[in-house]
């Protein structure tokens, strides 16, 4: 545990030292802005029935997609390609320990960046009060249970790119290795969904397979501000195989 | 304690395996009295470990980069300061490099910075894979005399392709090739076991030839091993006497007797590292074309087990 602390202060001493960490997080930023005022563009045009904010984080898989990859395709793939790992193995630190810092020190800062959004409908509401009258902009359940669809379903996500990262000593091929995974996790599930919809021939504990997997329809529930615990549970245990899986992987491949 | 052998040969899998990075095949590996494979985390609270090409991150500075590796290596927070100063002082880092960038270091210093974080958390044992490879000789100079330093006060474990190095460093040698054993000991055991005899250089002025025949018409063993040409009638001879009991004096007194030649030097000629390591090598290539390659992980065992 005192290894973890001193991992994940050093983790995130280096994400803050580090030109790339600001550089994804203007990128961030700059996108997901463009995209808040497209919506509000939008809701303004078209009086629509769901809320900004519902519109906004049901776009998540968009940053999703690149900011997971390239904050997390650095981590293990990195220290093993200069080396470093091999003198962090030396020292009385668990693997765990490791794997978990390494987890860590994305986790907190996707969250960050994720946090950070929670101004555009700040701002808006200081720029137009009378936008702001109706509760519209800041309402809520609605952020409250996006944020933590976001923080549990960050916990999926972020450990894939951990687990693609221990794989591989080349960034490059990790970065990809996570974004396709995160394809088929996020769109995969989609698309089985639509096909039992369609089709409708799956037994009845397949239907039910198929909808725990459904991301997106976790999202709509948890932005009307209903919080379920298959989800939770989903997220996490996956998450934490995949980190169990990466502890492993770094232990076989010295 | 040096470490010695062809490219190939296990230096830095053993070392690997004795720092507890890598697991062992098949085995044993232990460090001071401890199992590596039962207990690594009490091993690698006994190590420093210094691997090859010494990897650092570029973007940190010197000074944050020990109080981090000190912090992991258990070092108390009262004594971390205190630790970091003392490594820092010894490599000679405290005041030059303390609050550089460690990617802007020379290759010298990177080397330094390597050392100083193998010295921290107090270990037994420091292993150190290559330390002097790509420097210069300068830089090597420094790293020998650090290496020095340390002597009496832990076991400084090397491994290494310059041979004089080892030589100068180390009290005890091991040759190893192909996974095996092929020689340890000191270096004077070395000498006597893959050199055996003494040899003489020696200088003449005349039939070089005569000498040989004159050394074995006095009843001594001798005989000539290499021969070079200083000048004209001037020869430069190594000699090797397989005799016991013969020095340099007895020599001289028989060579200077016989008129065919006249002796203008004579030197006791100590083999070097170099040939030993050849000798051993060689012999152990000899032996596994011989017979069948055997099981290649006992032999480190026993290394494992001189080292201590």
């Amino acid at each position: 545990m005192r290894h973890f602390v001193t991992l994940l202060k050093h983790e995130l001493r280096m994400l803050f030292i580090s030109p790339s960490t600001y550089v994804a997080g203007v990128l961030f930023l700059c996108l997901m802005g463009f995209l808040y005022w497209a919506i509000l563009r939008g809701t303004v045009n078209a009086p629509s029935e769901t809320l900004p904010s519902v519109q906004f984080f049901s776009i998540f898989w968009i940053p999703v997609f690149f900011v997971v990859p390239l904050l997390t395709m650095r981590s293990i793939a990195d220290e093993r390609s200069t080396g470093t790992l091999d003198t962090l193995m030396t020292t009385p630190v668990s693997r765990g320990a490791v794997v978990l810092s390494k987890f860590a020190g994305a986790y907190i800062f996707y969250l960050f960046l994720w946090a950070l959004t929670l101004g555009f409908p700040y701002i808006t509401q200081k720029l137009y009060p009378h936008a702001a009258e109706t509760g519209a902009l800041l309402n809520v359940a609605s952020i409250t249970g996006s944020f933590v669809f976001l923080a549990i379903s960050g916990v999926l996500f972020i450990s894939i790119g951990i687990l693609a990262s221990s794989f591989t000593r080349s960034q490059l091929v990790a970065g990809m290795l996570c974004f396709t995974t995160l394809f088929v996790v996020i769109v995969g599930g989609q698309q089985l969904g639509n096909l039992a919809e369609n089709g409708g021939q799956f037994a009845g504990w397949m239907d039910a397979t198929v909808n725990y997997l459904q991301i997106f329809q976790h999202l709509d529930d948890f932005s009307r501000g209903i919080i379920d615990t298959r989800p939770f549970f989903y997220y996490i245990s996956t998450g934490m195989l995949l980190l169990g899986i990466s502890t492993l992987v770094i232990e076989a491949k010295a | 304690m040096g470490f010695l052998g062809p490219n190939g040969a296990g230096k830095s899998t053993t070392m690997r395996i004795l720092s507890g990075i890598l697991p062992a095949s098949s085995g044993s590996a232990w460090v001071g009295g401890i199992s590596v494979a039962q207990d690594p985390h009490e091993v690698k609270r006994k190590i420093g470990y210094m691997p090859e090409n010494n990897p650092l991150p570029d973007d940190m500075r010197v000074v944050e980069y020990l109080r981090f590796r000190a912090r992991l290596k258990e070092v108390p927070g009262r004594k971390l300061r205190e630790t970091v100063q003392e490594a820092m002082e010894i490599c000679d880092l405290a005041r030059t490099a303390r609050r550089k960038i460690i990617g802007t270091l020379s290759k010298g210093f990177r080397q330094r910075v390597g050392i100083a974080d193998a010295l921290l958390g107090e270990p037994e044992v420091i292993i150190m894979d290559e330390p002097t490879i790509g420097l210069d000789p300068h830089q090597i100079q420094g790293i020998r005399k650090l290496i020095d330093n340390l002597r009496g006060k832990l076991t400084v474990v090397l491994s290494s392709h310059i041979l004089p190095e080892i030589e100068r460093s180390c009290d005890r040698v091991i040759v190893i090739n192909r996974g095996r054993i092929v020689a340890a000991g000191t270096s004077q055991e070395l000498r006597d076991e893959f050199i055996p005899g003494n040899r003489f250089l020696l200088e003449v002025v005349g039939e070089a030839g005569m000498v040989e025949l004159a050394l074995n018409q006095s009843g001594i063993d001798a005989a000539i091993i290499d021969e070079g040409e200083v000048t004209n009638r001037r020869k430069k001879l190594i000699l090797r006497v397989e005799s016991a009991g013969v020095n340099g004096s007895d020599l001289i007194r028989i060579l200077s007797q016989r008129k065919e030649f006249s002796l203008m030097s004579l030197a006791p000629a100590e083999p070097t590292l170099e040939e030993i390591f050849l000798a051993a090598t060689k012999r152990s290539w000899e032996e596994t074309i011989d017979e069948k390659p055997q099981d290649h992980q006992s032999d480190l065992e026993t290394t494992t087990e001189t080292i201590l």
